[in-house]
């Protein structure tokens, strides 16, 4: 082929369709655009809690706590290319962290609506010293010796909880006392509500720092690096700092995450954040799609219907309480592995990647149509 | 003092075998200077020295005169840019964002501005988009700009290699077998692209060549460094270098067997 024709513009590429190529997609600075994505999902957020039950409510305040931690991992796994089996770990962490904190605060008599906000930023910030130690010896490893090594943090944690009881109570786990709704909203606000308030500002808050990074150089290094080391570091990227700070990064979200899940459950205990946590969050971001945002709504969301699912499927059954009981434990498990097998079959860009792919086709026809 | 970049009598040792032996070069300012051999002749060896992956055994590098220790993340700070074999672009990123992340180095905005989306961060963006679409036009291939490059013929996908490098705005240019799995056309507008380069009035950048193609080589090489078995065996002009019998020797397997011995 001359390299005349070869270097002739495409007849008509996807995105520039819209303007000259490589102009900028969208208009307006990255934070005002995403502070008002935030604004109006939050908007509906407030308008959907007072529309559905308190258990729903709480449902939804779980899935915004998940949603934290698997769009941390996305970023981590899809975007960075690291696998990370410990995840579940990092959410622990969070949890004891927020733990520890509010119940330092009740034990000192300490009251306000500023306690649980400086407990959620001492587990980021707890979160991040624990990521950025894993994230150091991450960078130094590839492929089954990351996933490995992950994996004993995985497994490490939680046992720490068990081992130092005197600080964690082992098992049991300690309660996390938390205020509650402030009484400006009225004395009979659902606490409910008020959790998935809560929960939903602070993962907005959470998701709109990750896409502003994500749109940044920032962004782009963590891609470069993932597609080929070498390259990147000929291009002036700094490879292992890189991958500290995408496992930093995705450390302190899942942090966010396990400080949430356990501000809604108002305990944590080492039982809820087991090994099988961490393999649900990444199957989480592969059913989603790999390094999309907003696909880690979509795998938070089946985290938490899953049980619920579970649930209901075994009570179409007559079985006997033990069985009944087997199969309610592992059949979340199962769904979730067919549902992975069948979504890397059928679409291997996850729900996310297939939405926007039949958005895009629905969009042509339209314009066909107009044309 | 001396410009531009010298290596003085480099020596690399991969357990018994001997990938470089004592050598010297030197690619002053403006100027495109090849490297050429036959396989296994210690080129890559050579550029991967330059480069910061190996560490020379013997021998040292000066940039300008100052000493030289590379670090492959740091070379761009230096000025100097370099073209992988087989263009190694990032497959995930598009063409634009190719090209935007090999000037990395010039981007100013620091994480936080980064993570809180401020103006501060979106205007180094736009500074470098710009400019990576200024690089990509001057090659004549900004209309792939949003193209992700494994749709491109090779071609093209050579050109954004070029670009990411050029993105970064050196002084010295090393280019790693740019003519491979070109056809001949391409070559030929390859060639005229690299003798531009050092005279060009933005950006002029000296160019350092590794190339099996000798058409290439002796079309655009001011002059020309001619390696075997890991030594300089000749140096010199482009006809200097086509008259050595010791190069037509090298080329022909003549010696090897000499040489292996």
């Amino acid at each position: 082929m001359s390299a005349t024709r070869a270097v002739a513009p495409p007849q008509e590429s996807p995105v520039g369709a819209a303007g000259r190529p490589g102009a900028p997609r969208r208009r307006g600075g990255t934070l005002l655009r995403h502070l008002a994505v935030a604004v109006v999902a939050g908007l509906l957020l407030v308008g959907v809690s007072y529309a559905v039950e308190p258990f729903r409510n709480f449902q939804l305040a779980t899935v915004a706590a998940y949603l934290c931690a698997v769009a941390g991992l996305t970023v981590l796994t899809g975007l960075n290319g690291q696998l990370s089996l410990g995840h579940g770990a990092l959410m622990a962490t969070g949890a004891y962290t927020v733990a520890l904190c509010q119940n330092a605060f009740y034990d000192r008599g300490l009251t306000g609506g500023w306690l649980l906000p400086v407990s959620l930023a001492a587990a980021v910030v707890a979160t991040v010293a624990v990521g950025a130690v894993v994230g150091v010896a991450a960078a130094r490893l590839r492929g089954p010796y990351l996933a490995g090594v992950t994996l004993a943090v995985a497994i490490v944690v939680p046992a720490l909880a068990v081992t130092f009881d005197g600080v964690f109570n082992g098992e049991q786990g300690l309660s996390v006392p938390v205020e509650p709704p402030p009484l400006a909203l009225g004395p009979y606000f659902p606490y409910e509500r008020w959790q998935l308030w809560v929960a939903g500002a602070a993962t907005l808050l959470a998701l709109v720092l990750l896409a502003n990074l994500v749109g940044s150089r920032y962004g782009r290094t963590f891609r470069a690096v993932r597609d080929d080391e070498v390259a990147a570091r000929l291009a002036g990227i700094h490879v292992a700092r890189t991958q500290v700070l995408a496992f930093v990064v995705s450390a302190a979200t899942a942090g966010l995450g396990g400080a949430l899940l356990a501000v809604l459950a108002q305990s944590v205990s080492p039982g809820a954040f087991s090994m099988t946590l961490s393999l649900f969050l990444l199957m989480a971001v592969v059913i989603g799609g790999l390094g999309r945002l907003a696909g880690a709504v979509w795998g938070a969301v089946l985290l938490v219907a899953l049980p619920d699912l579970s649930h209901s499927v075994t009570e179409l059954f007559t079985l006997s309480p033990a069985a009944a009981q087997r199969l309610e434990g592992n059949l979340p498990l199962a769904i979730f592995g067919t549902t992975l097998i069948v979504v890397m079959i059928v679409a291997p860009g996850g729900v996310q990647g297939l939405l926007s792919r039949l958005g895009r086709a629905v969009l042509a026809r339209w314009r066909a149509r107009r044309s | 003092m001396e410009q531009g970049l010298a290596l003085h009598h480099i020596g690399v040792r991969f357990g018994g075998l001997t990938a470089l032996d004592d050598v010297s070069l030197r690619v002053p300012p403006g100027r495109v200077v090849g490297v050429i051999g036959p396989n296994g002749a210690g080129k890559t060896t050579l550029f991967n020295v330059i480069c910061g992956f190996i560490t020379p055994d013997s021998g040292s590098l000066t940039l300008d005169g100052r000493p030289l220790r590379p670090r492959p993340h740091r070379l761009t700070r230096l000025g100097i840019a370099r073209t992988l074999q087989g263009t190694g672009l990032f497959a995930g990123l598009t063409v634009l964002e190719n090209v935007m992340a090999g000037a990395t180095h010039t981007a100013r905005a620091g994480f936080l501005p980064a993570l809180l989306g401020l103006p501060r961060s979106d205007r180094d963006e736009e500074r470098l988009r710009r400019e990576a679409l200024d690089v990509l036009d001057g090659l004549g291939i900004a209309g792939h700009a949003d193209a992700a490059p494994g749709t491109l013929p090779f071609a093209v996908r050579q050109r954004v290699a070029l670009a990411r490098a050029l993105a970064a705005r050196p002084r010295l240019l090393l280019l790693d077998e740019p003519a491979g799995g070109l056809g001949a056309e391409d070559i030929a507008e390859l060639a005229e692209l690299i003798r531009r380069l050092p005279r060009r009035e933005t950006d002029p950048c000296a160019v350092l060549l590794v190339e099996h193609h000798m058409d290439l080589v002796m079309a655009v090489c001011d002059e020309i460094v001619v390696l075997d078995f890991g030594r300089v065996i000749a140096a010199g002009t482009p006809d200097d270098v086509r008259d050595d019998p010791a190069v037509t020797d090298a080329y022909l397997g003549a010696e090897v067997d000499e040489a292996a011995a």
